[in-house]
C-alpha cells in the first residue's frame, strides 16, 4: 500500500495562534526537500478563536490530502487541550510535540466547566511519546513571544529527516523580513530540545 | 518551476496563464482566495461585486466584449447568480468564460450542503471538476478553451477540500496572441427575446450532444486499468480517497462531470467485474450510469451527506479500520466574535430587550451562540429583512414590536437593499439594524462598497448607508456607536416601539481591519480584584478577553487578559461596581 510510505503530521491549535503559517513553512521545506506534499485545512469560522486543524502529508506520492483517525505519525500541538482533543488521530506509539500552553475555551472563560487537568499525563498514558515544549518562554528569550510556533517547528525539525537548509529557506520565504532574525533564533532554540 | 499552491491559488494562476482579462466575485468561503490571489497578476482587472449575480453579469459583459473572463463564488452564491447563468447558457460567449462554483460538503462554513453539479445539468452548461491543485490550474485554462470552442460558459466545480488543500503545482507560461477586445454587435445571439432564444435553445441542446462526444476522448476523462476485479467511477477529491484506499482498483476518473461520456463509461463498465461509483453528496454520476442500464453500486454504501474520507471508504468497502476510541467529553472550542468586536454589545442589548432577531450571514451570525444567544432565524444572504417583514405580517401588534432584523454592511449591500425597499413599500413595522463595520469581515476582511476601497486597493466612493436608507423611503434612520451601550439600548428601544419601518445603523470599524487609522485600540482594561464582587455580569458578553477565575470556597473573580483586550470598554459599562478600569 502506498500509505506506508507517507508520513502524516496533524497540526492543531487555536484560531489566531499561527497554526496555518506553521503548516505553510513545513510544507515549503518538505517540497524543497523533494517530497510530494499535500496540506489541508478548513478556514472560515476557525479564524475566530475556534479549533484549527491542519493536515500535512508527505512521501513519494501522496493521494488523500487528509489524515484519518489512527494514522498520524506526529501530532504537533500549539495548545495542550487541542493536542489532547486530537489524540485519536495518533498512530499507536506515535509522537506528540506540544506547546505547554493552556488557552481557556469559552465554557471555561464563563466558569461553566474547568480546563481539564493532567493532560500531559493522559497523553503519556495513551502510549504516546510526549515532547512538551515551553514555547512561550523560549520565544520570549529569542526576542518575541509570538515566535513560539517557530520554537516548536525547530523541535519538530529535529525529528524529520530533512536537511536544515530547507527549513531555513522556508523560513526566509514565509516569515516577514523584519521578524526573520527572531524566528531564526527561535528555530534554533527549538532544535536544541 | 514548482510551487505549493492551494486549489484557489492554482485557479488564480490558471486564470493568469489562460489570459483572463476580467475577474469578478463576491467573497464566500471556500472561494474567497481565488480573487485575492488573482490581484497579484496585474494583467487582470479583478473586482469584488456587491453580489454574485452582479459578478456574473460583469463577467458576461467582459466576455461579450471579447475578453476572457472568470467569475467565482461559493455554492450558495450560484443560487444568487442563477438568473443570468441560465440565459448565458443560451447566448454563449465571445471571450471564454469560466464560472467557478466552490462547494462546501460537510458545511464547514455554509448554511446548506447543495451539490452544484446539478446546476450544470439544469443550466445545460459543461462542468469540469479538478482533483488537486495541479488540475485546478490546468482545468481553468482548459475551461477557457472549451468555452470558446463550444460557445458556452464552462463551470469549474471545486469543493472545500480542493479549494483549501495545498499540493505541488508546475507553473506554465501565459497564453499569447489573444484577439484584442472590441465591441461587436450580434443581437440575434446576445438579445434573448423569445424569438432569438427559441433558436438558441436548439443550439444549446445540440451543443450538449457535441460536448458529450468531445468528452469521449477528452484526456481529463481518464481510465486507469489495474485489477479488473473492482472498477470505480469517481471524480474530484473522492478520486484521491479511492487511490488511497483501493490502490489495486481500476478507476475511471472523470474530469468533466457534465455531460458524461456514455461510451467511455460503457467500455469501462464492461472491463470490470464489479462497478462502483464513488462521489461526494448527490448520486449525480450514479443516477446517469444507472439510467444507461449499467448496474453499479453507489449510495447503497457511500454516504449522501457530508464529506467523504478515506476512513469512510474503508468502512464502505469492508476494509480493516484503525480502531478508534470513544470520544471523551472535553470543553468545546466554538468560534467567537473577536475581543472588541463592535457587534457584541448590540447582541447583548438585543438579548436584554428580548428581541426576536431575524439574522443574516456574516460574523454576526455568531450572535446566535451563548451567552449572547440573540438570533432566532438565519436563512441566506439578505433574508433577515424579508423574514422580519413576513413575521410582522402575521403576529400580534405587541409581538411585532419585538421583531428586529440584523444585517451587516456587506450583506445589506449584497441583497438587503431590495428587502428594505419592500419593507418600506409594504409598511412592515419592523426595525432593521445594519451592523456597519466597514468591511466584509467573515470571509477575512474584503473591501466592499461601504469600505471606500476596491479589491485592487484603490480609494473609491464610499456609499452612505444612512442616505441610501433615506432614499429607499425609510423615515427613521439613526446612527449609533455600538460601544456606547446605554445609547444603543435607548435608540433600539425607541425604534422597536415605533409602529413604522426604521433603521438603526451601528457604526464602528471591525477590529481586524489593518489599514492605518481604521481601527484604533483603546486602553487595555483590568479588573480591580478588591472591588469585583464576582457577580459575573461582564461574562454575559462572552468576550474572549474576560476570564473567570474560580476560587476555592469563596466567590471567584473576573480577570481581563491584557494581550487580548482592545480597550472597547463595553464590559466596564456593565460593571455596577466600577471594578473594570483602564490598566495603568
Amino acid at each position: 500500500m502506498t500509505t506506508t510510505t507517507v508520513t502524516n503530521i496533524l497540526l492543531v491549535g487555536v484560531g489566531g495562534q499561527g497554526t496555518l503559517l506553521a503548516a505553510e513553512v513545513m510544507s515549503e521545506a518538505l517540497m524543497a526537500a523533494g517530497y510530494d506534499v499535500k496540506k489541508s485545512e478548513i478556514h472560515g469560522m476557525s479564524q475566530r478563536g475556534g479549533s484549527v486543524v491542519s493536515h500535512v502529508r508527505f512521501g513519494q506520492v501522496v493521494h488523500s490530502p487528509i489524515i484519518c483517525e489512527g494514522d498520524a505519525d506526529i501530532i504537533f500541538g500549539f495548545e495542550l487541550l487541542e493536542a489532547y482533543r486530537c489524540l485519536s488521530f495518533l498512530k499507536p506509539n506515535g509522537t506528540v510535540i506540544a506547546n505547554d500552553l493552556r488557552i481557556p475555551p469559552p465554557s471555561v472563560l464563563l466558569g461553566k466547566e474547568p480546563y481539564p487537568g493532567g493532560l500531559a499525563e493522559r497523553i503519556k498514558a495513551s502510549g504516546a511519546e510526549l515532547i512538551l515544549v515551553d514555547g512561550l518562554k523560549l520565544a520570549t528569550e529569542a526576542g518575541n513571544p509570538k515566535a513560539a510556533n517557530t520554537v516548536l517547528l525547530g523541535a519538530l525539525s529535529q525529528r524529520l529527516d530533512i536537511d536544515e537548509r530547507y527549513w531555513q529557506a522556508a523560513l526566509e520565504k514565509m516569515v516577514p523580513a523584519k521578524a526573520l532574525a527572531v524566528n531564526q533564533k527561535a528555530f534554533q532554540f527549538g532544535r536544541a530540545i | 518551476m514548482k510551487e505549493m499552491l492551494s486549489g484557489n491559488e492554482a485557479i488564480a494562476r490558471g486564470a493568469y496563464e489562460a489570459g483572463i482579462k476580467v475577474a469578478s466575485a463576491y467573497p464566500g468561503t471556500p472561494s474567497t482566495e481565488i480573487l485575492e490571489n488573482i490581484v497579484q497578476y496585474k494583467e487582470i482587472d479583478a473586482s469584488w461585486a456587491p453580489n454574485e449575480k452582479v459578478a456574473l453579469e460583469v463577467g458576461i459583459g467582459a466576455s461579450f466584449g471579447g475578453a476572457r473572463a472568470l467569475v467565482a463564488m461559493k455554492h450558495v452564491g450560484v443560487n444568487v447568480a442563477a438568473d443570468p447563468l441560465f440565459t448565458l447558457a443560451y447566448t454563449g460567449v465571445k471571450g471564454g468564460l469560466v464560472f467557478v462554483t466552490a462547494d462546501d460538503p460537510e458545511l464547514h462554513s455554509s448554511q446548506n450542503e447543495q451539490d452544484n453539479r446539478n446546476y450544470a445539468r439544469f443550466a445545460k452548461v459543461p462542468m469540469l471538476e479538478p482533483a488537486d491543485s495541479q488540475e485546478c490550474k490546468d482545468f481553468t485554462r482548459l475551461a477557457v478553451e472549451i468555452s470558446e470552442q463550444f460557445d458556452t460558459p464552462v463551470m469549474l466545480r471545486t469543493t472545500t477540500r480542493i479549494s483549501h488543500s495545498k499540493s505541488v503545482v508546475t507553473l506554465g507560461e501565459p497564453a499569447g496572441g489573444l484577439p484584442a477586445p472590441a465591441l461587436e454587435r450580434n443581437p440575434a445571439k446576445y438579445v434573448m427575446l423569445p424569438g432569438n432564444a427559441r433558436i438558441r435553445h436548439r443550439f444549446v441542446e445540440e451543443r450538449t450532444d457535441r460536448l458529450a462526444d468531445f468528452g469521449e476522448t477528452l484526456a481529463i476523462n481518464r481510465v486507469e486499468m489495474r485489477s479488473t476485479e473492482i472498477g470505480v467511477i469517481t471524480v474530484g477529491v473522492a478520486y484521491q480517497y479511492v487511490r488511497e484506499v483501493l490502490p489495486e482498483a481500476s478507476v475511471l476518473k472523470l474530469g468533466m462531470v457534465w455531460p458524461l461520456p456514455a461510451g467511455l463509461i460503457r467500455r469501462f463498465a464492461a472491463q470490470v467485474d464489479k462497478l462502483y461509483v464513488v462521489e461526494e453528496l448527490d448520486p449525480f454520476i450514479e443516477d446517469q450510469v444507472k439510467a444507461m442500464g449499467i448496474p453499479a453500486i453507489g449510495k447503497e454504501i457511500i454516504p449522501i451527506c457530508g464529506e467523504l474520507t478515506p476512513a469512510i471508504l474503508r468502512t464502505a468497502f469492508n476494509l480493516p479500520q484503525t480502531a478508534t476510541t470513544e470520544p471523551e467529553r472535553l470543553p468545546g472550542r466554538p468560534p467567537n466574535m473577536c475581543p472588541g468586536c463592535p457587534h457584541r454589545g448590540v447582541f447583548y442589548t438585543l438579548n436584554s430587550l428580548k428581541a426576536y432577531v431575524t439574522g443574516d450571514i456574516g460574523c454576526y451570525t455568531l450572535g446566535f451562540m451563548p451567552p449572547l444567544s440573540a438570533m432566532d432565524t438565519c436563512v441566506c444572504m439578505g433574508a433577515s429583512i424579508g423574514n422580519a417583514t413576513g413575521i410582522t405580517k402575521v403576529v400580534s401588534p405587541e409581538e411585532r414590536q419585538k421583531v428586529v432584523a440584523v444585517i451587516g454592511d456587506s450583506t445589506f449591500l449584497h441583497s438587503g437593499i431590495t428587502g428594505l425597499l419592500d419593507m418600506v413599500y409594504n409598511k412592515a413595522p419592523a426595525t432593521v439594524v445594519i451592523l456597519d463595520n466597514r468591511i466584509t469581515a467573515m470571509t477575512g476582511r474584503q473591501e466592499n462598497p461601504a469600505s471606500g476601497y476596491t479589491l485592487m486597493g484603490e480609494e473609491t466612493f464610499q456609499v452612505d448607508l444612512a442616505q441610501l436608507c433615506n432614499t429607499l423611503g425609510v423615515q427613521h434612520v439613526r446612527t449609533v456607536d455600538p460601544y456606547d451601550l446605554a445609547d444603543t439600548k435607548r435608540v433600539l428601544q425607541e425604534e422597536m416601539a415605533r409602529p413604522e419601518p426604521s433603521v438603526v445603523i451601528t457604526q464602528r470599524p471591525c477590529v481586524l481591519i489593518k489599514r492605518e487609522g481604521a481601527f484604533e485600540r483603546g486602553e487595555s482594561q483590568a479588573v480591580d480584584f478588591e472591588i469585583c464582587s464576582g457577580c459575573k455580569a461582564c461574562l454575559k458578553l462572552g468576550c474572549p478577553a474576560i476570564i473567570w477565575q474560580p476560587s476555592e470556597g469563596e466567590r471567584g473573580k473576573a480577570m481581563i487578559d491584557p494581550l487580548l483586550c482592545t480597550g472597547c470598554e463595553v464590559c466596564a459599562q456593565l460593571c455596577k461596581f466600577s471594578a473594570i478600569k483602564a490598566l495603568r
